[in-house]
């Protein structure tokens, strides 16, 4: 029999995450023969998630509906993964690194006794063993890492692992599981939604970023205009930040996130080594900036020198002209 | 209430990182308290002066750790703890980590927990959770703020920009992100006093701990810099010809539009 890897898949709105799918294809990845085992958690019907990850590479689903399991908590999806992993005894676990991977995964690592690898960017297997890249120090340097002993248990940063191709043709069983879900003591009495509509910006394929430059709250209206064309998100160094012209939850470097987009636009940030390291390893990077001396340029891929409020509306309508 | 701030020193962000042998080069680095574990020290002190009770710093660390345990006294934490496992442990990782900690908690009852959501140098964020666990304690992730009503606990969690407000109860483990609050500098009788106040140094074989229990599960076979980047094209022109050429180069060149 064909060694088992669990993917445990997140939910945003009723929608699986794109995260989910490249799980799918990291456990493949790891092991080409594994039987795919994926699991949803949920406390609407999930057999249309479910058909997704099959479509996605899952050789099997099992969905998992509790009216405690509404909304994310460590203890409600922790008691229904662990009665799965028990049952399946899976060889390895695959879960994307989002807020919820960050928030479960230790603390199923911690109840099995096993290691965690955590923030996978790629896998290299040869030889007999599997090694996953993961960056440290904010994407500073990067480390090898392998397990040891235990299962192998990893979460993967969204964005970097590709999903495989979607195929309608494939079948496979989508169970429904009842489990009881009891003792929860972290209750959400309420999400409020802050994050701007629609595209995450861990997950975004574009991402405009404003520094200091930008000057104001106002001064960041063109750049979500810009963001909305490119279909992307919008970020923000700590200067900007800390200026109060944006949230915190934009803030991309070392404290705050570390992003690798296709397309990175820095518009007004002078780039502060801080910053470069949650962005430096995006695809493709364009700076906007005012001073031709600022540090952003040494890792932009193309640059303009100019006054960010006279560029941007003329890059707007030219990215409008072309879309 | 009994507090508890978990510590990490690591290099400073502004630091450049280099690679020797498969190594991170630490030479000469200058170090700080991660930078998320200055929330929780910030928070845990906000929290004993509104509540009483005392504040205890940990860290797990060499003899260098002192200086970093030191700044939280300085900031006001009562109490720090070493827990020196520079002879003993060869490698560990955050399996090894959460276990030591357990140990140290085993005669410790806790009322509260505060940890860095992720510590900026390995950056796995599992510490926290996983010793929430072992300890059959709750655990929030990422709060930036608590609210603390006798045994009530009431939290605003960041999840990805979203606010999830959040209750639960004491004992509780939270994990800090930034927005949560404005960490103080340490004053000069801040740092006057803290060179006073106990620091308490233990080891590996001081806690109820087999260090075969310590075995780590995974290991780092080795590190390397990321490709260095060329500086890029600057272009040239008019704003609008500059725009032009832009979006030709992303469409045709980088295949990004």
């Amino acid at each position: 029999m064909s060694e088992k890897y669990l993917v445990i898949g997140e939910t945003r709105d009723g929608s699986l995450r794109n995260v989910t799918f490249e799980a799918i294809a990291a456990a493949r990845k790891i092991n080409s023969d594994a039987e795919i085992v994926g699991v949803v958690c949920g406390d609407e019907d999930l057999s249309e998630q479910a058909k997704e990850m099959i479509y996605y590479g899952a050789d099997k689903v099992i969905t998992i509906k509790h009216d405690n399991l509404k909304t994310y908590t460590s203890e409600g999806f922790g008691q229904a993964i662990m009665t799965i992993i028990n049952e399946e005894n899976p060889a390895g676990i695959v879960m994307g690194h989002t807020s919820i991977g960050k928030d479960l995964t230790p603390k199923l690592a911690s109840k099995l006794g096993t290691g965690l690898i955590s923030d996978a960017v790629d896998i290299e297997t040869g030889n007999g063993k599997v090694e996953f890249i993961r960056p440290i120090y904010s994407g500073k340097a990067f480390e090898r890492k392998i397990t040891t002993s235990g299962i192998t248990f990893v979460t993967i940063r969204p964005n970097n692992i590709p999903s495989l191709e979607r195929d309608e043709a494939r079948s496979g069983d989508v169970t429904t599981k009842e489990i009881d879900i009891t003792d929860i003591r972290t209750i959400v009495k309420e999400v409020i939604r802050k994050a701007s509509e629609g595209v995450d910006l861990s997950e975004a394929n574009v991402i405009v970023a404003g520094g200091r430059g930008v000057k104001s709250e106002e001064g960041f209206k063109p750049l979500q205009e810009l963001a909305d064309v490119l279909g992307g998100a919008v970020g923000a160094s700590r200067g900007a930040c800390d200026a109060e012209y944006c949230d915190y939850s934009l803030q991309i470097g070392q404290t705050g996130k570390v992003v690798t987009p296709d397309l990175y636009i820095a518009v007004g940030i002078s780039g502060a080594i801080q910053h470069l390291a949650g962005m430096s390893n995006s695809k493709v990077i364009v700076a906007i900036n005012k001073d031709p001396e600022a540090n952003i340029f040494n890792v932009a891929d193309y640059g303009i020198v100019g006054d960010l409020f006279e560029v941007i509306p003329v890059l707007i309508e030219e990215i409008k002209k072309i879309k | 209430m009994n507090i508890f701030v978990l510590l990490k020193k690591t290099f400073d962000t502004e630091e450049k990182i280099s690679v020797s042998n498969g190594q991170i080069e630490d030479d000469g680095a200058e170090f700080i308290i991660n930078p998320y574990d200055e929330y929780a020290v910030e928070e845990a002190i906000v929290q004993r002066d509104a509540h009483g009770g005392e504040v205890t710093v940990v860290t797990i660390g060499d003899e260098d750790s002192e200086k970093q345990l030191r700044t939280a006294l300085a900031m006001g934490a009562d109490k720090a703890v070493l827990i020196n496992t520079e002879d003993d442990l060869d490698e560990g990782d955050q399996f090894t980590t959460a276990k030591i900690l357990e140990a140290f908690f085993e005669d410790k009852e806790p009322d509260l927990i505060l940890a860095g959501n992720v510590a900026i140098d390995e950056a796995s964020g599992q510490v926290g959770p996983r010793l929430a666990e072992l300890l059959g304690i709750p655990y929030v992730t990422t709060i930036t703020s608590l609210k603390i009503d006798g045994e009530k606990v009431n939290i605003e969690k960041d999840v990805e920009g979203d606010v999830e407000v959040i209750e639960t109860s004491l004992p509780v483990l939270v994990t800090c992100q930034q927005g949560l609050n404005d960490p103080r500098y340490p004053s000069l009788p801040g740092i006057m006093k803290a060179k006073k106040k106990p620091l308490e140094e233990l080891e590996i074989d001081d806690l109820d701990l087999d260090e075969d229990e310590l075995e780590p599960k995974t290991k780092t076979t080795d590190i390397f810099l990321p490709p260095e980047k060329e500086a890029g094209r600057v272009l040239e022109g008019e704003i609008e010809e500059q725009v032009q050429e832009l979006v030709s180069l992303l469409k045709n060149e980088a295949k990004v539009l």
